[in-house]
């Protein structure tokens, strides 16, 4: 019940925060370059997905592609600026390896947690809350599925403003939340 | 040796889908029976298509390069939207009321 | 090297049917969503391995993508669907 209210509360922020950030991507050479950026990304995923060459396929995909820009160019980089963006995305894929890791070590736990003869000792599930200090939407959004892949927890419910709610397995494996996952999340999105 | 490395990578995929399958049958509430399920398929999906994907390569052409990269995009997709799917249907549950299921305390 | 990926498709095949079991008898429909969307799961690694023991990769990988695409609108659509409905998830005591 009062999860419910909570979440009605938390929506109206939302929609303020991305009307917002429209208003600054328009207001801001035309959003000219993140429209470059989704054509190529879709083009790319075109060349990759038809695996035909002719002139004809390639014509299509240009054109298919030009349509999908033309009505939603600013929808997946909003407000994009060129040097933080690819720094970003560098910053990133160092990430990535890290959170590889902190994957096969949760599988590991996970796998010796279930195929242990007595597991209902092991388990303890809690739910913990904690809030973060990450503010905008995509490092919420990549901290929450970072978190759901990692050690024995499921984020439950995310706010707007970063209040989180975490399904955990077990003790030990709720405690170092948020940690360093999210110091190193912190550092991917500083100064930009 | 590419055998090798590919025969490798399906056993493990296979164990990792066996301790998902396991724990889902195991764990005795829906919020637990989530964990198994969105974290061991999402590494044995990973661990399986890179198998695929390196032993499509073995003989090498420009088609079979395409072909592999499918595959790998296969893996990105599963990467970005099996936790999704797991949030929507933990958020489900909270919405609909279900209580999590606790150690008794006697 | 087809054997192997033939009884690799069998045993997924097996594990399948022991995620059908959550997915039959589970307590509440929410329950039945995890084992279809663990089977769903396992369907696309089924799918590229037949594809290989068959010889042909490039058609059976799109048909993979396609299905994990379509696995995922289903199993986000049937839990919007199911949250709107109270009570029905009372467990048997």
């Amino acid at each position: 019940m009062e999860l419910h209210t909570q979440i009605d509360s938390a929506h109206r922020p939302t929609r303020e925060a991305s009307a917002s950030g429209a208003f600054r991507s328009r207001g801001s050479s035309r959003g000219l370059f993140p429209r470059i950026l989704t054509f190529s990304i879709l083009f790319c995923l075109w060349l990759v997905l038809s695996g035909q060459y002719d002139s004809f396929h390639i014509t299509l995909g240009v054109i298919s592609c030009a349509i999908v820009v033309i009505f939603s160019g600013d929808l997946l980089f909003p407000g994009a600026q060129i040097g933080g963006l690819i720094r970003l995305g560098f910053r990133l894929t160092a990430y990535v390896p890290w959170l590889l890791y902190q994957i096969l070590l949760a599988n590991f736990h996970i796998l010796y947690v279930v195929l242990h003869p007595k597991m209902m000792d092991l388990i303890d599930p809690s739910i913990i809350r904690f809030q973060s200090m990450l503010k905008d939407e995509l490092p919420l959004v990549i901290f929450a599925n970072s978190i759901t892949l990692t050690p024995g927890t499921i984020t439950v419910y995310v706010s707007v403003d970063g209040e989180f709610q975490v399904h955990s397995i077990d003790k030990a494996s709720g405690e170092p939340l948020p940690g360093e996952m999210e110091a190193r999340i912190v550092k991917a999105f500083k100064e930009d | 040796m590419l055998d090798i490395v590919v025969i490798f990578l399906l056993v493990s995929g296979l164990v990792f889908f066996t301790g998902g399958a396991v724990g889902i049958l195991r764990l005795p509430d829906f919020y637990t029976r989530l964990h198994p399920a969105g974290k061991m398929d999402t590494l044995g999906s990973l661990l399986m298509v890179l198998a695929v994907a390196l032993f499509n390569l073995h003989d090498f052409t420009w088609m079979q390069l395409i072909t592999s990269l499918k595959i790998v995009l296969v893996v990105l997709f599963i990467f970005v939207l099996s936790p999704t799917a797991t949030h929507a249907i933990v958020d489900a549950g909270v919405r609909a009321g279900l209580k999590p299921w606790t150690k008794k305390k006697e | 090297m087809s054997d192997v990926f033939l009884y690799t498709g069998l045993y997924l095949c097996l594990l399948m049917v022991a995620s059908l079991y959550r997915a039959v008898f589970g307590p509440t429909v929410l329950d039945r969503l995890i084992g279809v969307n663990a089977i769903g799961s396992k369907t696309v690694i089924l799918l590229l391995l037949i594809g290989l023991i068959y010889e042909r990769v490039d058609m059976f990988v799109d048909i993979a993508l396609a299905y994990a695409l379509l696995n995922f609108i289903a199993v986000l659509a049937a839990s919007r669907y199911f949250q709107k409905k109270k009570g029905l998830y009372e467990e048997p005591p």
